[in-house]
């Protein structure tokens, strides 16, 4: 025995190299809590469709992620961000949100593409894990997901469109063609706004859909009706840019309706660019301004500034590098009310996931300033979907300049689920 | 619309899509005819040409169609320095064995994909067109670039029937791909014939993704349906045979512009692969092949 304790048997060396191996895998577990810093996963869409969203996503962020922790973080802690890529793909989504669980965060946020985040909600409520997503679908607020699926951060479409509609029959005309993606996002679209606009006395007269991988759209556009009065267009996807163009040389010098357009088919991409001369005079949705207005709030001059848009809406170190300004704001928003609520919830571990969620439920107004840069909000604790003002713009001089923003009431509709009354 | 010109809308949209398909599936055809190996990467060959015209005109700076043309010169020759290295390091060392050469490009293609994706980055990027001339017709407006691209297409088809024909490399080629053994009796250097087939075929694909780039834009998943497109074309036509290829990416290319145009673009695809399907039951060797 004596001989054992001075000269250590090969078998006790290496169980004491097992023990220290097993030890240092797991730091976690060996250090309080308390002091240990919030970790947030957040589902990116780094590459696929959804890739130019993603890159503004991951900075913005980061951005956020800064202004937290320079005001000491949440509940005093530090917080950091785990990002991971999930190809703007619903299956890989599913499995980033598995990913992310396993890897210790507290909750995941920050999906945007609707397809993923149909795909990955299930999975997330499985888990048990808060999943907040930066991403306008109506399908939080159908019913369609689950408790642990909240949209703090981003108005949804139906909210969007039916705010839109009395304007465009108002301004441009009542009968509409609308040209929207082929999935669920662009369902979301046709669906509430041939609604809204037929609750205007106009009418949708033709829907064109357009699978989101489509390259070339010049074959879709013989499909618009000559009477059209007002063409809706709304696009996503690497091609946006191609689709514009397409639009542009389509209707050349001839006559051609209004046009009213979600940024979404521009987003990224510079009003300015070549073969875009056409879009002057024609009209945008706008979350959130891309171009500087007069009378920017401070709050959003401070916003700007720290997620690196220059006046302009591109980047402050790339003029071509253009942002997806009017969403990629709802990640910012979102990592700020990440901290309210969990602030109010007293939130310790992943044991408080459930207060966390609860905390959200329980509020109810969003006052404009730091934490909501595109302006005050109202958020509804049984459909966990949040409402916000919306913004018309119309290109002049190449630059998209306001012309219209609606109330929090115009985007407001009749409670299609209670998800409190739902078990967790 | 009325019919009229939206058939004349449709058919120069399809001559469009025919032309960059012709391009491309000769490029597939003639490696495969040559050198007896199906080129899974040519996708990927094609998606390397539109992403160094990026590179290439935003390196070269100035009016827009000096880039344009600096780009349709080295975006190829940069492909085809890439697919002879292949050839060397990979295709050589597997002495061009049809089964192993699949397997082993299929890996190429993913290692051009990733290598675009960290190199070029996950955006889909533009390139400005050579010039903005709009050709306005009393019902719509149509890009006059997308007239230069069927041209230009046919310029370069063209020359490589002039190439393959009348010049004595294209003479070598066509002797390498009646029969190796006795054209490398003959001496000629089949090792280097097939590092300059391969090269060829892959510079093809990549002045096609050149002279599309300006209409669509540069993105590293854009091989997949140029590769799916060429090798419909390439089997309907005849693997190997050039008149076959150019006549049948006419013919896919027109029905599936015309298809899409008037029905669906889904019902296009599924028209074509029937077509590939029925081809391949009553006359494996194509429309234009030679019996083997």
């Amino acid at each position: 025995m004596k001989k054992e304790l001075l000269v250590p048997s090969r078998r006790s060396v290496l169980k004491g190299m097992g023990a220290g191996i097993v030890a240092s895998a797991f730091p976690g577990y060996t250090w309080a809590q308390s002091s240990a810093s919030i970790k947030l996963g957040f589902q990116l869409h780094r590459t696929g469709i959804g890739a130019a969203y993603g890159r503004w996503y991951e900075r913005t962020a980061q951005a956020a992620l800064k202004v937290v922790n320079d005001a000491g973080g949440i509940n005093g802690r530090p917080v950091e961000i785990l990002f991971e890529d999930d190809a703007t793909d619903p299956k890989r989504g599913a499995e980033v949100v598995e990913k992310l669980a396993n890897d210790g965060c507290d909750l995941i946020f920050g999906p945007l593409f609707s397809h993923v985040v149909i795909g990955s909600a299930p999975r997330a409520g499985e888990l048990k894990i808060p999943y907040l997503v930066c991403s306008e679908g109506y399908h939080v607020a159908s019913g369609m997901l689950n408790r642990w699926t909240l949209q703090p951060g981003i108005t949804d479409v139906r909210s969007q469109v039916s705010s839109m509609a009395p304007w465009v029959a108002a301004n441009l005309g009542k009968k509409v063609t609308m040209v929207y993606p082929d999935y669920a996002f662009g369902y979301d679209h046709r669906d509430f706004f041939t609604e809204a606009i037929k609750a205007q006395g106009g009418e949708v007269i033709a829907q064109i859909a357009i699978p989101p991988t489509e390259t070339t759209f010049t074959r879709y556009l013989p499909q618009i009706p000559a009477e059209t009065e007002v063409l809706y267009h709304v696009m996503v996807g690497p091609a946006v840019l191609t689709f514009v163009k397409e639009l542009g040389d389509f209707y050349g010098s001839g006559a051609r309706p209004q046009i009213f357009g979600f940024i979404d088919s521009l987003e990224a991409v510079d009003t300015a660019s070549p073969g875009l001369e056409f879009l002057e005079g024609t009209y945008f949705w706008e979350a959130m301004n891309r171009v500087k207005q007069d009378g920017q709030s401070e709050a959003e001059t401070a916003y700007r500034a720290a997620v690196g848009v220059d006046d302009n809406g591109a980047s402050v170190t790339d003029a071509a590098d253009v942002s997806t300004y009017s969403h990629m704001f709802s990640v910012w928003e979102t990592l700020h009310t990440i901290k309210a609520g969990m602030e109010a919830a007293g939130y310790q571990s992943t044991a408080d996931r459930q207060k966390f969620v609860e905390a959200l439920e329980a509020m109810t107004t969003m006052a404009e300033g730091p934490g909501n840069p595109q302006g005050d909000k109202v958020f509804n604790g049984k459909t966990h979907q949040v409402f916000g003002h919306q913004n018309i713009s119309q290109v002049t001089g190449g630059k998209m300049m306001r012309v219209h923003r609606t109330s929090i009431e115009d985007g407001q509709y009749p409670d299609a689920v209670d998800y409190t009354t739902m078990s967790f | 619309m009325s019919f009229g010109p939206f058939l004349l809308l449709a058919v120069m949209e399809s001559l469009v899509t025919a032309a960059t398909l012709a391009l491309t599936a000769v490029g597939l055809s003639l490696v495969f005819g040559t050198m007896r190996v199906v080129n899974v990467a040519h996708g990927e060959f094609f998606m390397l040409g539109a992403v160094l015209a990026w590179f290439v005109t935003g390196w070269v700076g100035g009016p827009e169609w000096i880039g344009f043309v600096a780009a349709l010169a080295l975006a190829p020759l940069g492909v085809a320095a890439v697919a002879t290295l292949a050839d060397r390091l990979v295709l050589k060392r597997l002495s061009y064995e049809p089964e192993a050469t699949i397997v082993a490009t299929i890996g190429l293609l993913y290692i051009l994909q990733q290598a675009a994706l960290t190199f070029y980055g996950p955006e889909a990027r533009p390139v400005e067109p050579p010039f903005n001339f709009r050709i306005q017709f009393p019902w719509f407006g149509y890009s006059g670039y997308k007239l230069f691209v069927i041209f230009a297409a046919v310029a370069v088809l063209l020359a490589v029937w002039w190439g393959l024909t009348r010049s004595k490399a294209g003479l070598v080629m066509r002797a390498t791909q009646v029969d190796r053994d006795t054209a490398r009796a003959f001496g000629i250097n089949v090792d280097r014939v097939y590092a300059g087939v391969f090269a060829l075929g892959a510079a093809l694909a990549a002045i096609a993704a050149v002279l599309i780039v300006p209409i669509q834009q540069a993105h590293y998943l854009m091989g997949g349906e140029p590769l799916l497109l060429a090798f419909i074309t390439v089997i309907v036509g005849g693997l190997g045979s050039l008149r076959g290829t150019v006549i049948a990416a006419l013919v896919i290319g027109l029905s599936d512009g015309l298809i899409a145009f008037f029905y669906s673009p889904t019902l296009a695809k599924i028209l074509a692969t029937l077509l590939v399907a029925l081809v391949l039951v009553f006359r494996p060797q194509g429309l234009f092949g030679a019996k083997t």
